[in-house]
């Protein structure tokens, strides 16, 4: 009866962090605005409900990716939620974003039936990261291999496999990968990288992502796919 | 920890003192009742037969032709020495002649038709005499006779003493029946309040219920008073937790609007000192909101190390949930998170604060190591102890310089450059406190990284 749920493993397409459809149930109108804006500039589309009837509402008409779950609300407590989406077998994942302190609590929130949780105010990147724990879990092996020229990329295992074999990537270069495989022939600046794949709380130089460059470059080589360097204004993935 | 009032003399014994002096006042007067009474009938039993002995006497002296006889009856002196082996004296007097028996023997008041005791020395003894008196005429004439019995009281004095050590027998009885009653009183009569005592020491840190048991009427302002003070810590102690869990929404929620919206403006700006002024404020805005949380955190993590709310723990599980929830965090890091738990460790403990322990611990791993190195969570337990051992490979501990990292707000060389609160290690170390074991900071053993030990009893 409900078409909610299923689309986690369609949609995450093969892992990409990107073009995913949220429900935030989240009563503040502007956090629930500036976790929207946030959210988008991701390429996310957020659908909001500033409380449970309206978020029962949601969950009853629509199908979601992903749903970030505010804990006090006015019209109830968010955990009845949670409880109301495991009793409908209902299997979107949901994150719960909470102000209390976990020490308040006296069951935890993932007895509860969360997949994971993050205490206000969170760092996207970590929330990002979290995402994408929580769908690789859901998921499973649904992931698809996205061919780049002569090699081939699995996101969901971390790999790339040349024609000498699979080559493990670190998480950093991973995600690096990942931003020159959405947009094959986009120019990203130093500093753009950085936002893309560093928290704020890191102080790091511009620098760190010519290490990761070289390392990808390494890994690539001998391949016809190269990571090239546009003067002054940054680098672009290109096939040969 | 718990704290005594002095103590003042014990209700208990204030009473048993009380009663068993009551017991010894009873006991003399007893003792002295006892004594009187039985001289009184003593003497009264000699007097009874020293005056049927007069009367007998008495009546033995017959007038015949104008002369007097006086045939003393066997039985008149017999009945005397029936009642003691004491000496007997006797003197019979017909007006001022005495007719029989010992002349100096002193009469006892010679009222007519009375009798008369008296207690005098004779003979070197107290001696009891009665006298009796008749008219008899003798030609005519009527003159009185006067019959005096004595008879020495050594006898008496004897069973007087005799019957002082019985009583002071009885009463030594008497006393010892009604100390062991006072004792066993007063021990009885505190026994509602040793057993109030005992079930408001045997709840649970968080049963805060009140005691409806019935109880004697003379302690039920004490229960009452108790089921007061009970509510009221009962309702302060919730209004702190919800007043942290407020103030975490109040101050949390505003926070998490401001960082995002930094966030935002952050992707959008071009030049370079305007994203370094962004990202100086992202970074207040997680300083502030790490401080609010982690005081917060502390304030609830005190409450609840106050009356620990053990349940049964599977440490390994709950170790493995707080390692598990780090992955992501450290993911993006590139940090390697290894796990080495023994399983089947079960100990009391409140879970939810040692997570939060935990988390602290292995924050600071993730946090001050440096990218794509090593952390590990250990766990295993030997005969005294557990030790949760969390490792890194980053710079450590500097043992000279960072004695305090366990006081409130104290943060070491480490922290330069890090967002943090330097509440992390204070809220692990109260938390292992309260639960009987300890946190050690070490460095490891080989190469370089700090080795934060957590102990719990085992
Ligand atoms: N794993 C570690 N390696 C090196 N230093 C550490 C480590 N853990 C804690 N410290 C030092 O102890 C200090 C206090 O830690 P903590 O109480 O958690 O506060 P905070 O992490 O907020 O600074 C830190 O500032 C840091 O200098
Ligand atoms: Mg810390």
């Amino acid at each position: 009866m409900h078409v909610w749920g299923n689309k986690a493993q369609q949609c995450f397409n093969g892992g990409k962090f990107a073009d995913m459809r949220f429900l935030l149930i989240e009563d503040n109108e502007q956090l629930a605005k500036a976790i929207r804006d946030r959210l988008g500039l991701d390429g996310h589309i957020v659908d909001h409900a500033p409380n449970l009837d309206e978020a029962k509402h949601y969950i009853n008409t629509s199908e979601f990716d992903l749903v970030l779950l505010d804990i006090m609300l006015p019209d109830g407590d968010g955990r009845t939620l949670l409880s109301y989406v495991r009793a409908a077998k209902m299997d979107t994942p949901v994150i719960v974003l909470t102000a209390r302190s976990e020490v308040s609590d006296r069951v935890s929130i993932l007895d509860l039936g969360a997949d994971d949780y993050l205490t206000k105010p969170f760092d996207f990147s970590e929330l990002e990261a979290r995402v994408r724990a929580v769908l690789r879990r859901r998921g499973g092996g649904t992931a698809t291999v996205q061919t780049i020229g002569d090699i081939k990329f699995n996101r969901m295992a971390g790999t790339l496999i040349l024609a000498g074999g699979p080559v493990e990537l670190r998480n950093k270069e991973l995600r690096l990968f990942e931003v020159f495989a959405d947009n094959p022939n986009m120019i990203f600046s130093k500093p753009k990288l950085v936002d893309r794949l560093f928290s704020y709380e890191e102080d790091v130089s511009e620098n760190a992502i010519e290490v990761y460059v070289a390392r990808l470059r390494k890994h690539l080589a001998g391949s016809r796919v190269s990571i090239t360097t546009l003067r002054g204004s940054g680098y672009r993935l290109s096939v040969s | 920890m718990s704290m005594r009032p002095a103590r003042t003399t014990s209700l208990r014994r204030m009473m048993a003192v009380q009663l068993v002096s009551a017991a010894a006042v009873l006991a003399t007067v007893l003792i002295f009742l006892f004594q009187s009474f039985s001289r009184q009938i003593a003497e009264e039993s000699q007097d009874n037969v020293l005056l049927a002995s007069a009367t007998s006497i008495l009546e033995s002296i017959s007038a015949r032709d104008g002369a007097l006889s006086v045939d003393i009856p066997y039985a008149a002196l017999s009945m005397l020495g029936s009642i003691s082996d004491d000496r007997v004296f006797y003197r019979v007097d017909f007006g001022q002649e005495t007719l029989t028996g010992y002349g100096d023997l002193p009469r006892a008041t010679d009222l007519p038709n009375a009798s008369g005791f008296t207690t005098v020395e004779y003979k070197g003894a107290d001696t009891r005499i009665v006298s009796a008196t008749r008219n008899l005429s003798v030609d005519g004439q009527s003159r009185s006779v006067i019959v005096s019995v004595g008879q020495t009281q050594e006898g008496l004095a004897e069973r007087l003493r005799e019957l002082f050590w019985t009583a002071i027998l009885i009463g030594a009885g008497f006393f010892a029946f009604s100390a062991g009653l006072a004792l066993w009183a007063s021990s009885r009569v505190f026994r509602p309040l040793s057993a109030l005592a005992t079930s408001v020491s045997r709840r649970g840190p968080n049963d805060l219920r009140p005691f409806l048991k019935p109880a004697p009427e003379e302690m039920l302002p004490l229960v009452a008073a108790l089921n007061g003070f009970t509510e009221r810590l009962s309702r302060s102690l919730s209004r702190s937790e919800d007043f942290i869990t407020e103030a975490a929404h109040r101050v949390r929620t505003p926070l998490a609007t401001v960082r995002t919206q930094a966030e935002v403006l952050f992707r959008r700006i071009e030049r370079d000192e305007n994203r370094h002024a962004m990202r100086e404020m992202i970074r207040a805005v997680d300083e502030s909101s790490r401080a609010a949380g982690q005081l917060l955190d502390q304030a609830m993590v005190t409450l609840r190390t106050d009356a620990l709310d053990r349940s049964d723990v599977d440490l390994a599980e709950c170790l493995r949930d707080v390692v598990e929830r780090f992955r992501a965090v450290a993911d993006l890091r590139d940090i390697d998170l290894r796990m080495d738990l023994e399983p089947e460790i079960h100990i009391r403990a409140d879970p939810i604060l040692i997570q939060n322990a935990v988390t602290n611990l292995l924050d600071n791993a993730i946090k001050y190591a440096p990218m794509e190195t090593e952390v590990s969570v250990s766990m295993h337990r030997d005969d005294k102890r557990i030790a949760i051992t969390i490792s890194d490979q980053g710079r450590g501990f500097d043992e000279d310089s960072e004695a305090d990292l366990f006081a409130r707000f104290v943060r070491g060389a480490a922290s330069s450059g890090t967002v943090g609160s330097g509440l992390g290690l204070t809220i692990a170390n109260e938390v292992f406190t309260a639960h009987g074991g300890a946190v050690e900071l070490t460095n490891n053993l080989e190469g370089p990284g700090a080795c934060v030990i957590a102990y719990l009893p085992a």
